[in-house]
């Protein structure tokens, strides 16, 4: 089935998320669309997938102007998505999660699971699958996970499949097979929309590329295009992909981790015998597919994991087993990977962020009473040292742009006296000015003494910043590898291969 | 950038290594209960006899009472428990890390014919009377508790069911007396408790209200609103307040069977209504198209919505659904148990029905169960009243409340809501 | 929460929310089309129209329309008016009038002043009355609006006031001492009491993740089973020698003074509680706004994740919030039975404040002193319900109509908007989660 989107408009009050844009996909071909966090990919599909209304222009299947009202026309009509958050129900089956919405019935309203389960196993062995239908889906790997999001689109007889970021849950090798699903799929003569920011992928997959960007296509490219020719598309302009900072100047062990474990409220390691050392004025980065331990084990740092056992020192002081209070108090500095979630209170105004952290003692609170001239000054200062743009220090965060919350959330963390420096996913979803601005910041972090620890799934990041990198896979470190290491070892790495960590 | 030969292997998922936990809860309670057996047990002993009557004049087949001597049953039941609180500890230490749940079940049954057979010494405990008045005090908290679990499972929780039990009560005797009709009363109840649904669920759906504080609210609401009509109209006017009672039918065979059949096939249609009503919403919930979508809507409503089901819709009318069964139970107080209306008769029902909710883990076996079982420790209060207990009524009262703190605790199994219950759907 | 109406300028309106929009077009150099600022006269008028001021006002019109509705149709004199309403029509509206302004005017001769009480002392004795039934809605509402404030609820004020009435009250008749030092003595353990009850909710929530709704709510049916039985048993709370569930009475020195006493005229009832009333809201504005406490407080309440990971102690939040909580609570219990019913009390002391809070709380939208004053607005409409019962035979009930009612046009804005065709407001808070509801996980560390 052919798909084409003329002049989609969508507007969210002023802001125009998607202008005019045109995009045609033919029958047994891959269509990447390719844009920054935020260049309004998402939209777009949301708006073909019957989710958004399009407050201009049309979408039209075999040349026929369809009327999405919501997600169950634009399935009839033959679109499958596979979301970049799985639409899954956790605790239901596989099966269940299949039929959910078509479901085979006998008998009034009595489901038909043992048809469902026919239909997954039908459509899970002509693709070499290997899902089992009786799986509870929160206990599948993410890997997995997805391709049950495959054949739910698929149970469906979809002819135009979207595939929403799918690459950013897999290992590289849970990726190299999605590649070849997609392939397989696109034989089948099904149409494919395949939406990344991420160029290894396009180039291998894409028929044709559609780059957009702040919301318009920005033209056409070929998939023998250079990764530059690419990236400077979708920013805009050249873009520098590494960061100038000066060879590092390590000293003594600062911070050392050994034996770390950490278990999960469902009785799992997520966590197992992490042992690595960061030194003062190095940057350490971990990279890793996401959900292999990262994020635990920078919590367990902060105190915020309940279960952890080993031992976890900062210059010979022992953090395990500390509130997170002690932690801080012992000159940790944190930037959360979800700041919206754990590094921000929305409703509180940027003054209020500032001291989120230091609300006891001086010099914010004087026998347990805000010290609110004290803290008015301070946060001008922060606003105007970090560049954030707001209307001024009463604005609440929430009304914050991500790279603005970003900025608010390194002032408060870079201005205590820091003798340790955890940044996790510190540019997720920032646009590429303000993941200059964090980057610089954090090699001066480094360039004025600290240990700084950075935790990213993006190999460009961890190559950019990187004076040592540890590897995690499934909660433990594949190995720790010069800053220098090839790219392709760390993605070995990152799939668990512990042979090219040699180098 | 050179791409490298797909690495072998690897490829299996991400399992984690389990940690082996062991829950020291379950021995410890049952290690205090068993404690309290051997108090009962040598501390403070009861001598004689313990009759358990087992049949009632009027049944069919007559069974001879049970008599056992008092202390030595209670010393054999007493050791068994410790038996069964070492088995447990067992499990936790040497087993799985978990004792398992049939040997709380087994512990619990013990105990309570340990704790009966002591209290009453040289006294009768008439079982099918205690049966009887269990099962008419958990209808209206079964039928509060499967309205309550079908409105949680979609993702709405329900603290009106105290205000719809109500609501229901009120419509059934006011529509049973004017028209004479069980059958409208019933239906006029089903109606009444859905009206507060509607209320529920337009101002938690539609309006984005918190969940807890409409359902509050509207407990106030309906107070409020029963209690001046009763006040001003039917205590002028009784025969506003004398609806038509629904007869009892005993089903031919079944009500003759021993012990359990007076209790449960000599009743209303209103209890045979709730026994297919259990079963209905069993089935319903884990075999139909209806339940699926229910439960995805209220486990991951966008889930839900990208597969084309209307969130709002659905939770809309099934608050609606949960309220007519609801106001099922409320007709039972107007249309059979009492047989008028009264101010704030339900008395707190609704909340045990929530809690019923709770303890049965949001499902409608387990709720039933639940039910049951805070029928059967409200009854026993007045049992225990009449053969003189040395345990103050007030506290065996207090029970059910108690037992929920424990469950919501953790400290009485795990309890997992539907992970979107209390949480509006806003759709972006 | 917020005052400001309108979006500052050079943001994008607050509908537009981050969770959907992509954020990054928000910067600076994305096509953002801003709107010129209307007039300031306009401005004005649309803030007053969409002022939440506004929003109560209209919320309590409609609440007293659906009273009226009910006072009418349950009128005798209406119903038989309306039997022949095709004959005279003008019959029944004029018992309509009657029952209705009636019925509204004796219930405001009853909150705020009757001049058929004679000289102004007894004239302006129902104001001092609502002040009396306004001073624990107060307290009560106010230890609500705390919980609010941190992300929790409090249900259980019920509980905590019996409670806290039962240790007021044992303080108030087994010690002797003098009248200051046992006034103090009784409040405090007032408080302690509400405290100790509320703080098992709070313990269970910080601990094991247990919701200290479902907790607080059975709490409230313990606590009552628990007064019941103490209450009929001697030595515990019984009266001496008494074969009813009541308790003696306080002892003089415990009791709270009146407003009589202070003044010499009069008998008022209104005592030292609507004082410690005042402070409580002083104390709990200066806590929520100036405190380094009330700040942990706030953050916690709106977004406990990012509390926790800024060092705040989350669980120790939720105790010490419920802490503060039942002591406020305690000081309702302790104005009952210290103050209003000092000839002994019975299990149903509570008289249905711990309730009555949460609709004061909301209507106060969990600000002290939107709290004092929806306090008094609710402590006047139970005045004048007494006095509607009494003389125009209007059951007291009704003012739990009105109220439940003006708590849920309260809540929903929107509703209260369309009924009366007002302008939606620029900045309507977007439908986001208000109240980051803290998961077990989050909270057990």
């Amino acid at each position: 089935m052919k798909l084409e989107l003329r002049g989609i408009t969508k507007r969210f009050g002023a802001l125009v998320a998607n202008d005019h844009i045109d995009l045609t996909v033919e029958p047994g071909e891959i269509h990447c669309l390719l844009g920054e966090n935020g260049a309004g990919k998402s939209t777009l599909m949301n708006v073909l997938y019957g989710l958004y209304q399009a407050d201009e222009g049309e979408i039209l299947l075999d040349d026929e102007v369809q009327h999405f009202a919501g997600p169950g026309d634009a399935m009839k009509s033959g679109i499958g998505m596979v979301h970049q958050h799985f639409m899954l129900v956790p605790v239901f089956t596989v099966a269940e999660n299949v039929m959910l919405g078509h479901e085979q019935t006998r008998g009034p309203g009595v489901l038909d699971l043992a048809a469902a389960r026919a239909r997954v196993r039908e459509i899970s062995d002509r693709f070499g699958f290997d899902v089992d239908p009786d799986a509870i889906v929160e206990e599948l790997p993410v890997g997995v996970q997805q391709r049950v999001e495959i054949i739910k689109a698929l149970s469906r007889d979809a002819q135009v499949l979207v595939f929403d970021e799918p690459t950013a849950v897999l290992t590289p090798q849970e990726t190299d097979e999605l590649m070849a699903i997609m392939r397989q799929l696109k034989e089948a003569g099904t149409a494919i929309v395949f939406i990344t920011h991420k160029l290894r992928e396009v180039r291998e997959v894409a028929d044709r590329i559609t780059v957009i960007r702040l919301g318009k296509v920005v033209g056409e490219a070929s998939p023998q295009a250079t990764n530059t020719e690419l990236a400077s598309m979708m920013v805009g302009r050249a873009v520098e992909l590494t960061i100038s900072k000066a060879p590092a100047d390590p000293g003594a062990d600062a911070f050392v981790v050994s034996e770390l474990s950490v278990v999960d409220p469902r009785d799992q390691y997520v966590v197992k015998d992490v042992s690595f050392t960061v030194r003062a004025g190095e940057i350490l980065a971990i990279a890793g597919v996401q959900g292999n331990g990262q994020t635990e084990l920078t919590e367990a740092i902060l105190g915020l994991q309940p279960r952890t056992s080993g031992s976890i020192t900062l210059d010979g002081v022992e953090l395990v087993g500390k509130s997170v209070r002690r932690v801080l108090d012992a000159g940790v500095g944190f930037v959360p990977e979800d700041r919206q979630e754990d590094g921000l209170v929305a409703e509180f105004t940027i003054a209020e962020n500032l001291m989120l952290d230091r609300s006891v003692g001086e010099p914010f609170v004087k026998v347990g009473t805000l010290q609110l001239r004290e803290l008015a000054d301070f946060a001008q200062e922060k606003l105007e040292e970090f560049d954030i743009r707001a209307q001024g220090i009463d604005t609440h965060a929430g009304r914050l742009s991500g790279g603005n919350q970003q900025k608010v959330v390194l002032a408060r963390e870079l201005s205590r006296e820091l003798r340790l420096f955890v940044a996790s996913q510190p540019t997720r979803g920032l646009d590429v000015g303000s993941i200059e601005f964090v980057h610089t910041r954090i090699v001066q972090a480094r360039d004025a003494g600290i240990p700084v620890i950075v935790v990213s799934t993006e190999l460009d990041e961890v190559v950019a910043l990187a004076d040592r990198i540890a590897v995690m896979y499934r909660g433990g470190i594949v190995g720790i590898v010069p800053g220098d290491t090839p790219r392709d070892v760390l993605g070995l790495m990152m799939a668990g291969e512990t042979t090219g960590a040699a180098a | 950038m050179t791409t490298t030969a797909p690495a072998p292997a690897a490829s299996a998922p991400i399992v984690h290594e389990k940690a082996l936990v062991r829950s020291w809860k379950t021995p410890i309670i049952l290690g205090v209960f068993a404690l309290v057996a051997l108090l009962m047990a040598f501390v403070f002993p009861n001598s004689g006899e313990t009759t358990f009557t087992l049949s009632t004049t009027v049944d069919a087949i007559q069974l001879a009472p049970l008599v056992v001597p008092t202390q030595i049953t209670v010393i054999v039941v007493a050791v068994l428990l410790v038996l069964a609180a070492l088995g447990a500890v067992a499990f936790v230490r040497f087993g799985p890390g978990r004792a398992p749940l049939w040997i709380s079940v087994v512990f619990a049954v013990l105990f309570l014919f340990a704790f009966l057979t002591w209290v009453a010494a040289d006294k009768n405990i008439p079982v099918p009377g205690m049966l009887v008045g269990t099962l008419a005090l958990s209808v209206p908290l079964i039928f509060g508790a499967l309205g309550g679990v079908i409105s949680e499972r979609g993702g709405v929780v329900n603290i009106a069911i105290e205000g719809q039990l109500l609501f229901g009560a009120f419509s059934a005797a006011i529509i049973g007396s004017i028209t004479g009709q069980p059958v409208i009363a019933l239906i006029a109840a089903m109606v009444g408790a859905m009206l507060v649904s509607f209320v529920l669920a337009a101002f938690s759906i539609k309006y984005l209200v918190d969940q807890v504080i409409v359902g509050v609210v509207l407990n106030v609401l309906v107070v409020g609103l029963t209690s001046f009509f009763y006040s001003k109209v039917l205590t002028s006017d009784p025969s506003l307040n004398s609806p038509v009672k629904f007869p009892i039918w005993p089903i031919p065979g079944l009500s003759e069977i021993p012990i359990l059949g007076p209790v449960l096939f000599r009743q209303t249609v209103i209890v045979y209504i709730m026994y297919i009503a259990v079963f209905l919403v069993w089935f319903g919930l884990f075999k139909t198209r209806w339940g699926l979508r229910l439960r995805a809507v209220g486990e991951h409503p966008q889930a839900a919505d990208t597969v084309g089901i209307n969130v709002n819709r659905t939770r809309f009318w099934n608050v609606a659904l949960a309220g007519a069964v609801v106001g099922i139970g409320g007709a039972y107080y107007t249309l059979d148990v009492v047989g008028q209306f009264g101010k704030e008769m339900t008395n707190g029902a609704g909340f045990i029905a929530l809690a019923a909710v709770i303890f049965g883990r949001w499902d409608p076996i387990r709720a039933t169960l639940a039910g049951l079982l805070f029928g059967f420790a409200t009854n026993l209060q007045s049992v225990l009243g009449i053969i003189g207990s040395p345990v103050p009524s007030d506290f065996m009262l207090m029970l059910p409340y108690v037992v929920t703190i424990f469950a919501v605790a953790g400290l009485v199994g795990v309890s997992r809501a539907p992970a979107a219950d209390g949480t509006p759907y806003i759709k972006s | 929460m917020s005052d400001k109406t309108t979006p500052p300028a050079g943001e994008t309106p607050e509908a537009v929310e981050t969770e959907q929009v992509p954020v990054e077009q928000r910067a600076p150099e994305a096509p953002v089309a801003q709107a010129d600022p209307p007039p300031a006269a306009n401005r004005v008028l649309r803030e007053i129209l969409t002022s939440n001021w506004l929003i109560s006002l209209l919320a309590i019109v409609v609440a007293l329309l659906i009273g009226a509705i009910l006072i009418a149709v349950t009128d005798p004199a209406v119903q038989k008016a309306a039997g022949y309403f095709f004959a005279r029509p003008g019959d029944t509206f004029r018992a309509i009038w009657e029952s209705v302004s009636g019925a509204y005017v004796s219930l405001f001769q009853g909150a705020v002043y009757n001049p058929k009480r004679g000289d102004f002392v007894n004239a302006i004795k129902p104001l001092t009355e609502t002040l009396t039934f306004a001073t624990p809605l107060i307290t009560a509402g106010l230890a609500v609006a705390l919980t609010f404030r941190v992300g929790m609820f409090n249900i259980g004020g019920r509980g905590q006031i019996l409670v806290a009435a039962a240790c007021a009250g044992w303080v108030s008749w087994s010690i002797d001492l003098p009248a200051p030092l046992h006034i103090l003595l009784a409040t405090v353990a007032a408080c302690v009491g509400g405290a100790v009850w509320a703080g098992i909710a709070g313990v269970l929530k910080a601990r094991t993740g247990a919701h200290e709704v479902i907790v607080t709510i059975m709490l409230n049916y313990v606590a009552f089973y628990l007064i019941s039985y103490l209450l009929k048993t001697p030595g515990a709370l019984q009266a001496p020698g008494a074969n009813t569930p009541k308790s003696p009475p306080a002892l003089p020195s415990a009791v709270y003074p009146t407003l009589s006493d202070l003044l010499g005229v009069g008998s008022y009832r209104l005592h030292l509680g609507f004082l410690f009333a005042i402070i409580a809201t002083i104390w709990l504005w200066y806590l929520l706004n100036r405190s380094s406490m009330g700040f942990r407080f706030r953050a916690v309440g709106e977004n406990p994740h990012a509390a926790r990971v800024a060092g705040i102690s989350v669980t120790r939040v939720y105790i010490v919030a419920m802490l503060l909580s039942g002591g406020l609570m305690g000081l309702a219990g302790a104005s009952q039975v210290l103050g209003t019913t000092t000839t002994g009390f019975a299990a149903g002391v509570d008289a249905g404040i711990g309730f009555d809070a949460i609709t004061v709380a909301l209507l106060g939208r969990s600000k002290p002193w939107g709290v004092f004053f929806s306090g008094i607005l609710f402590g006047a409409l139970k005045a004048g319900g007494y006095t509607m019962q009494a003389s125009q035979g209007i059951p007291i009930d009704i003012v739990l109509v009105v109220q439940s009612v003006i708590v849920l046009l309260i809540a929903a804005p929107p509703l209260v908007r369309s009924i009366f065709r007002l302008p939606r407001p620029d900045a309507e808070p977007p439908a986001r989660r208000k109240r980051t509801t803290a998961t077990p996980e989050a909270v057990t560390k």
